[in-house]
């Protein structure tokens, strides 16, 4: 299992220096020049020059990815144009409120999708299972801004029952953490809890057909423990794998969700970063997202070897 | 799925030796409500794109104050935005300006994807592989994140977004067509090209690239929804068209702010982009499960 786990840690290397490579190629199409743009729009040419040398604009090319690479592995990524701060404490300072909102729609995904594709597989093409598929398709065509505006449409203007914006850190009222989470994180569930149960349905109808499934019934185990130990754990690779997928749809839709409810996550950050044209944050905001999504998969690899040890010998 | 009505019947047996795979192909995607529903809706859509600003009623840009938040009737069918100008009217030149800009961007995106694709699938190799690693990694971005990266750098505009999401979906492109070009090549068509000795180019040309059009048909339409959402998504966000000028997502994040006042508009463009959206999808899934009963016992 080390052995297999190293393997996938150091198989991360090359992704990540394309990631940041593209990044650095995208950054060489900004318009003008970066040195000018940093100094001002009012900067004397001296000035202009002495940007340049400060960030590194006169090097070769090669060389600035290079020390700005180094940069990144110390966790450097640069100096907000705008406010002058380090860009990794800006990230950091809002990371939190992007962590809470995925994780809880996450969570809230697998809550919905884990019941209802058991109940839709259970019997196929009975009622439950037609109205399980009715709604998944739903689910995954309506966009996260739509869900989001009828919610609180709905919720906060129509009934006015629960906070349509702002967020409230975990760390200071669990409770009016969790009021103001539910908005944003059903928003951004639905998509996640759509697609979940339309795999989960899909690989969990496979596996009702079994061998091994009629045996557990014949045995005389509950409708509860046949579903729940014996398809469940059987159907958890292909699931696992669509989980990992979603945080790409996650990360890219907290953007919306995050203008929707006014929350200041790292989405609000780049989209302010790009008003601001201040692209050490852009590029800061990117490189994190892309990171996480790598990092994810990579859990989810080292899960297969977990779930299914067959995984483990192959590799 | 139905398995009744795409079977070819006893009728279809035995084929003409020489029939075109496109034809059987056709008539079993037309056998399929959901494909003939799905795009009989986008094309009153692209009529609707195409017409709708030439019979509009009012001016889509310019309006009269007064007429601000005019609740639907009086000569504003649909009612007046927040600067009184005639939804109606504007959501018919929005149609058009976010239907065309979706198609630029897929439009892109197979210029950009299918090249590449099929050198690489064709040639494989080390030119392969490094691709793929660029692709892979390229991929590994959200798809909003990377496309709001690119319009930051480049600086927001229709066109720039539009360059962005093309960019964005291009690896995607790329992922598909490489694939079936890998799998076309080992066919014995291709092989029996090569062994005649037929040029590379004429071999992908005439060869592989009409066997992977399918795939890429679905693709595109998947591709179209997934562009106009992110067009959408752009200018909800206010980093796509510029005003006046309006779009699906342009129009939905401004009466996004006047929700309390407007809640009718909100939900209008909203259910206007996501049925479109819903189209596209339903008719690629119908397409791929036409396309994959072309597969011969």
């Amino acid at each position: 299992m080390l052995k297999f786990t190293l393997k996938r840690v150091v198989g991360l290397v090359p992704i990540m220096l394309m990631v940041t490579l593209i990044m650095f190629l995208l950054l060489q199409l900004t318009p003008g020049d970066p040195a000018r743009v940093a100094a001002g729009a009012d900067a004397s040419e001296e000035m202009v020059q002495l940007f340049r040398e400060r960030m590194g604009l006169d090097q070769p090319l090669l060389q600035q990815y290079g020390s700005w690479v180094a940069g990144l592995v110390r966790g450097d990524f640069g100096t907000s144009l705008q406010y002058g701060t380090p860009v990794s404490e800006m990230i950091l300072r809002r990371a939190p409120v992007t962590i809470s909102l995925t994780l809880t729609a996450t969570i809230l995904g697998l809550l919905v999708a884990v019941p209802a594709a058991m109940a839709a597989a259970y019997k196929p093409d009975r009622i439950v299972d037609r109205s399980t598929v009715f709604a998944t398709t739903f689910g995954i065509s309506l966009p996260d801004f739509f869900i989001g505006l009828l919610l609180v449409l709905v919720f906060a203007i129509e009934f006015d029952v629960l906070p349509a914006l702002g967020y409230v850190p975990f760390t200071e009222s669990p409770l009016r953490w969790s009021i103001h989470m539910i908005l944003p994180a059903v928003t951004l569930g639905a998509a996640v809890a759509a697609e979940l149960t339309r795999h989960m349905r899909a690989s969990l109808r496979d596996i009702v057909g079994m061998e091994y499934m009629n045996t557990a019934r014949v045995k005389g185990l509950g409708t509860v423990r046949v579903m729940g130990k014996h398809a469940l754990r059987n159907a958890a690779v292909p699931v696992v794998t669509v989980l990992g997928l979603q945080i790409r749809r996650l990360l890219g839709g907290t953007v919306i969700v995050e203008r929707i409810f006014s929350l200041d996550g790292l989405g609000s950050l780049i989209v302010q970063g790009v008003f601001a044209r201040d692209f050490p944050v852009i590029l800061g905001v990117g490189i994190v997202s892309a990171l996480t999504v790598v990092v994810v998969n990579l859990a989810v690899d080292l899960s297969y070897g977990f779930l299914d040890p067959r995984v483990r010998v192959g590799a | 799925m139905s398995q009744a009505t795409g079977l070819p019947g006893p009728t279809a047996m035995p084929p003409p030796r020489r029939a075109s795979p496109s034809r059987g192909f056709l008539r079993r995607a037309v056998t399929q409500p959901r494909v003939v529903a799905s795009a009989a809706a986008l094309l009153v859509l692209v009529l609707v794109a195409v017409v709708g600003p030439h019979v509009a009623p009012h001016d889509p840009l310019s309006g009269e104050l007064s007429r601000a938040f005019q609740p639907p009737g009086d000569g504003y069918l649909l009612g007046g935005d927040d600067l009184g100008r005639d939804i109606l009217s504007r959501l018919l030149l929005a149609t058009r300006i976010s239907l065309l800009a979706a198609f630029q961007a897929v439009l892109i995106a197979f210029a950009v994807g299918v090249p590449v694709g099929l050198l690489s699938g064709y040639f494989g190799g080390l030119l392969d592989s490094v691709l793929m690693k660029f692709n892979d990694a390229a991929m590994s971005f959200p798809a909003l994140i990377l496309a709001i990266v690119i319009v930051g750098i480049l600086g927001p505009s229709l066109t720039n977004a539009m360059v962005a999401i093309g960019a964005v979906y291009a690896p995607r492109v790329v992922r598909v067509v490489r694939g079936s070009t890998l799998a076309a090549r080992e066919e014995l068509y291709v092989k029996s090209a090569q062994a005649m000795g037929c040029a590379h180019s004429r071999v992908i040309l005439r060869h592989i690239l009409p066997n992977i059009l399918s795939p890429l048909i679905v693709q595109a339409s998947i591709m179209m929804g997934l562009a106009i959402l992110a067009e959408a998504s752009l200018s909800f966000l206010g980093l796509g068209v510029k005003p006046p000028t309006p779009s699906w997502g342009q129009m939905l994040g401004r009466s996004f702010q006047y929700l309390y006042r407007d809640p009718f508009s909100v939900v209008l463009v909203g259910a206007v982009i996501s049925v479109t959206v819903l189209c596209f999808n339903v008719f690629g899934d119908g397409i791929r499960d036409s396309v994959g009963r072309e597969v011969p016992k």
